[in-house]
């Protein structure tokens, strides 16, 4: 074991020594190997980042809101509904929320109007998400007007602004008064939107789900999890797209490798040739070759992710932000937590090292193959 | 199909294998045709040169295997939020009938194709290369399964399709899903610790004598170790260690270990478990030629080095989940 090892650190000496004579024919391969791995890379860290932020943001949503259809479409929530609902044995608590859009000519973009809950908010004021306050230029004690869509004018106070921490859900966010939420948009009195319910154990959201569909034939339950499965299919099917469609440049990159390892020139097939001939069987010619080309994938491997995760985490990915992250007027500014997953290096690695070692082995056999004589005689 | 770049992956290598071994079919033919050691045609020269080729690319294929199989499972488990009641890498395997078999055959493949690299290991040492027809006869028969591979792989993930919201309805409940059957049966805990136990225990004995003492009759009896040795493991795993690693009396599932919450113990389970299974299996497969006169000493010396891996490896993971329930916060027994 340990003259194999041994045999396989002097082979690697040698196929380094062989790659620096050779740098500018390696250096090409090696540079555009690294651009593949960059750009396939760069898709997945950031895909992977977006699917990670969207899970634990909606780890702390209700597991359930209840909607009300009338004719397919999204209803309110009549008064003397939610009586009707009874006590559901499982549920912790039935939230009444009221919430709408409400459009701005000044910016041109939605906002959401919502009543917050658990947050006290005087009559007049208002709480206002990040991105709204970079947009109408805004700071607390400001006063800001809306025209509601009667046409009247009204004016609030912003009280606060939300953290940065929760851009990503709060970017367009205006929390207020529930008085003044049923003023702004004449609410009927004693209807709300949804119904979000909490729920103690997660293996009864389905149970009582069921429950609620069998009291409440007109509504439409929506679940966390199908939040989350939606989101995830989501991403992975922006990923796969990308990938599916960059697939074509793997195969390029696969052509152009195979061309490169089949392209010895002369004074590379002396080198073998005389390797044979001082005695070099077969095999290890071949193991030194087949080790440039692990080594080379490896170095490839490495640059391009590196380079991937400063470009995603420390450059937010300018590169593909538009197609992966959707577009709105009031877009969230957000940092993603920079996280590496063993999956998805593993995916990568499939998708760039193994098609550029299956394309170099018939090369790599054939150099290793070649006779000493012929080779040293041309 | 759920678009996934796992699911591209693992299709990918599961392509690149099958026509890696096509390429290989031909001259596989031509082998046990036309093979003649002792003679110097042409023809004969330019099959032995393929061989260099051919041997490369099995190598190549079983590493292939071997990544693409963890790989398999990783995603299934990842797989698992996108199926109603599926909460790890069963669930999603049970999403349609495709799903276990494909794991079976993967796994078959891997050590398959190890025991090819063992025969080609020990002929590639002898002068005559004695083995040369029997290898690639193998690989013929290797071929079939390759190709089952790629076709179970295909049928279980293009049936998958994901539970998501669609803007008709939002409540996929209401459609009676069928809840996924995510326990497997298993054993009562002291029962299994006896097979897992005395699995092992047959397996490291029989690799033992095998290392120390050689012959015939024990190589094979190290093969029939490694397999009940690798059945009792996967039983012993199944039934008792894995509420051990939980420390939860019935989550019996094999693949969570393998997950960062359980400090990736699966992997310091599996990846033993399946080096010494595959090295106690070639041992006896090896010792089918041990009377070839030119592979005597070749396959002596080979199959007592295989055994003593298999013997340390098999005793490494005894000690290591022994280690596992006696630190566990879990007890079974009172």
């Amino acid at each position: 074991m340990r003259t194999w090892i041994e045999k396989q650190l002097y082979l690697i000496d040698f196929a380094l020594a062989s790659l620096a004579r050779k740098k500018a024919k390696h250096f090409g391969l090696l540079l555009l190997f690294a651009a593949l791995v960059f750009v396939l890379a760069s898709v997945s860290l950031y895909t992977h980042a977006l699917r990670r932020e969207t899970q634990s943001l909606l780890a702390a949503s209700p597991e359930i809101v209840l909607q009300r259809l009338v004719a397919g479409r999204h209803d309110l929530i009549p008064p003397g509904y939610l009586e009707r609902l009874g006590t559901i044995r499982g549920v912790q608590k039935i939230q009444p929320r009221l919430w709408g859009y409400y459009y701005d000519a000044v910016v041109k973009a939605n906002y959401t109007f919502m009543v917050a809950p658990d947050m006290a908010i005087a009559r007049g004021e208002i709480v206002v998400g990040p991105a709204l306050m970079r947009a109408r230029g805004l700071a607390p004690g400001n006063g800001v007007s809306f025209r509601s869509y009667t046409g009247e004018l009204f004016t609030f106070i912003v009280g606060d602004v939300l953290p940065q921490a929760s851009e990503l859900v709060s970017a367009d966010l205006v929390l207020m008064h529930e008085a003044d939420f049923r003023a702004f948009f004449k609410y009927p009195e004693g209807h709300y939107t949804d119904v979000a319910l909490s729920i103690a154990n997660p293996q009864e959201v389905k149970n009582v789900a069921k429950k609620l569909l069998n009291q409440l034939p007109d509504s439409r339950p929506i679940l966390r999890e199908e939040v989350l499965r939606t989101y995830a299919s989501l991403f992975d099917w922006r990923e796969g797209l990308m990938l599916a469609l960059l697939s074509a440049a793997i195969l390029a990159f696969v052509i152009f490798a195979w061309d490169k390892a089949a392209g010895l020139s002369a004074e590379e097939r002396r080198e073998i040739g005389i390797l044979k001939a001082i005695g070099w069987e077969t095999g290890e010619v071949l193991s030194m070759k087949s080790w440039e080309a692990i080594l080379i994938a490896l170095a490839a491997f490495l640059v391009g992710y590196l380079a991937a995760y400063l470009h995603v985490f420390h450059q937010h990915a300018f590169l593909f932000e538009p197609v992966l992250k959707g577009w709105a007027v009031l877009y969230p500014r957000f940092a993603l937590p920079p996280h590496i997953d063993g999956l998805q290096i593993a995916t990568l690695f499939f998708f760039t090292v193994v098609p550029y070692v299956a394309a170099t082995l018939v090369p790599i056999w054939r150099a290793a193959t070649i006779d000493p004589d012929a080779a040293m005689r041309l | 199909m759920i678009f996934q770049p796992a699911i591209l992956a693992l299709i990918l290598a599961a392509v690149l294998s099958l026509a890696m071994l096509t390429g290989a079919f031909p001259f596989a033919v031509q082998v046990i045709r036309h093979w003649d050691v002792t003679s110097g045609s042409e023809r004969q020269l330019m099959l032995e040169r393929r061989t260099y080729l051919f041997s490369t690319l099995v190598a190549f294929v079983c590493l292939l295997q071997l990544f693409s199989t963890l790989l398999y499972v990783f995603t299934a488990d990842k797989l698992a939020v996108m199926f109603v009641g599926a909460m790890c890498a069963v669930g999603s395997l049970n999403v349609n009938p495709f799903g276990f078999p494909t794991l079976y055959l993967q796994l078959s493949i891997f050590f398959l194709a190890a025991i090819w690299l063992v025969l080609n290991h020990a002929d590639n040492q002898a002068r005559d290369y004695p083995l040369v027809r029997i290898k690639y006869a193998y690989l013929i028969a290797l071929w079939p399964f390759l190709a089952a591979n790629l076709w179970l792989m295909l049928s279980y993930f293009l049936a998958l399709k994901a539970d998501v919201i669609t803007s008709c309805c939002g409540s996929l409940f209401s459609e009676g899903s069928s809840a996924l059957a995510a326990e497997i049966s298993t054993l009562a805990p002291l029962p299994a610790m006896a097979i897992f136990f005395g699995g092992l225990l047959f397996a490291i004995g029989a690799a033992f004598w095998h290392w120390r003492l050689g012959g015939d009759f024990s190589g094979y009896l190290t093969t029939v170790g490694a397999a009940s040795g690798f059945a009792a493991a996967l039983i012993g795993i199944l039934s008792f260690l894995s509420l051990y690693i939980y420390e939860h009396p019935h989550h019996h599932c094999p693949f969570c270990i393998l997950q960062p919450e359980y400090g990736y113990l699966g992997y310091a389970l599996y990846l033993p478990l399946f080096a010494a299974t595959a090295s106690g299996l070639a041992v006896g497969v090896l010792r089918l030629f041990s009377r070839r006169p030119s592979l005597i000493s070749i396959i002596a010396r080979l199959s007592a080095r295989l055994a003593g891996f298999t013997a340390i490896v098999f005793l490494l993971f005894a000690v290591l989940s022994s280690l596992i329930v006696l630190r566990s916060r879990l007890y079974l027994f009172s």
